[in-house]
């Protein structure tokens, strides 16, 4: 086993144990933490896809932004919750065992599609051109966003904007009269 | 060089994470997590599969598309559930149940 795949399966089990201690841990500010962790080794799993700029990408905008976000969500709104959470703590009820079964038929659902699929002998990835390891993607990113995908772009900046707009309206402090 | 049928498989486990969290939490930011998770699962495939699109670049420039998308989704999401705690005073969705008010 080369030093390429341990590094992948090492962040690969790291993304997959932090995703699940977040959705099994009771505490909400830790779990909101190791969303950090989870975050981070996905951005690592992007970079043995060679996609360094995506995974720069995934860190500026999920740790500068969202999770900036959410802390400031969990301390304006909790209050009472975080005693409330922690008393339920050990329960396990009937909605975790029904989400549990679905949620093992859908794993089960999509790896036996994916194996069945045999998606490593498709003819447009054996046949393909993939990038190698001294490209340049940057560049690339930057002339397929000028050119090819100019229009997704524009949309996107235009949804961009109007999720700003609002968001702004949502959250301001009604005028009472 | 890692087989791509490997990333799917993490992805798709990733999924299902997501998946357990939005249907059994009690709480509307675990559930915005949740739903970041199965994003990101998403975003992983495309990825993983625009590693062998060389010419079009589409696997990595719709990569970026959905972060972006992902994040102005948070942005929105967040604001409602301030805006619901400010009406209910929880933001527990099992207890958002009246349409009125």
């Amino acid at each position: 086993m080369s030093a390429e795949q341990l590094a992948f399966y090492f962040f690969a089990s790291l993304t997959l144990i932090s995703a699940l201690l977040v959705v099994c841990m009771q505490n909400l500010v830790r779990s909101i933490f190791l969303f950090f962790v989870t975050i981070f080794s996905l951005a690592a799993m992007f970079v043995f896809a060679l996609a360094d700029f995506i995974a720069v990408t995934e860190v500026v905008v999920y740790v500068g932004g969202v999770l900036v976000l959410m802390l400031f969500a969990f301390m304006l709104s909790n209050k009472e919750l975080l005693s409330g959470l922690q008393n339920i703590a050990g329960g396990f009820k009937f909605t975790h065992l029904a989400g549990l079964l679905i949620c093992g038929g859908m794993l089960f659902l999509l790896v036996s599609a994916i194996s069945a699929a045999d998606v490593v002998n498709l003819s447009w990835i054996k046949n393909g051109q993939a990038i190698s390891e001294n490209d340049n993607t940057i560049h690339q990113i930057g002339i397929h966003t000028m050119t090819r995908y100019l229009l997704p772009f524009e949309v996107v900046s235009v949804f961009l904007m109007m999720a700003l707009i609002g968001a702004a309206h949502l959250s301001r402090r009604e005028r009472r009269s | 060089m890692i087989p791509l049928s490997h990333f799917m498989i993490i992805s798709a486990a990733l999924f299902c994470i997501g998946l357990f969290a939005v249907l059994t939490k009690r709480n509307a930011i675990q559930i915005l997590i949740g739903i970041e998770f199965m994003i990101n699962a998403a975003i992983l495939n495309f990825v993983a599969a625009g590693r062998f699109d060389r010419v079009a670049g589409g696997g990595q420039m719709f990569a970026l598309f959905a972060i972006v998308l992902a994040a102005a989704g948070v942005a929105v999401a967040l604001a409602i559930i301030l805006n619901v705690y400010k009406h209910f005073r929880t933001i527990n969705p099992d207890k958002i149940d009246t349409l009125k008010n």
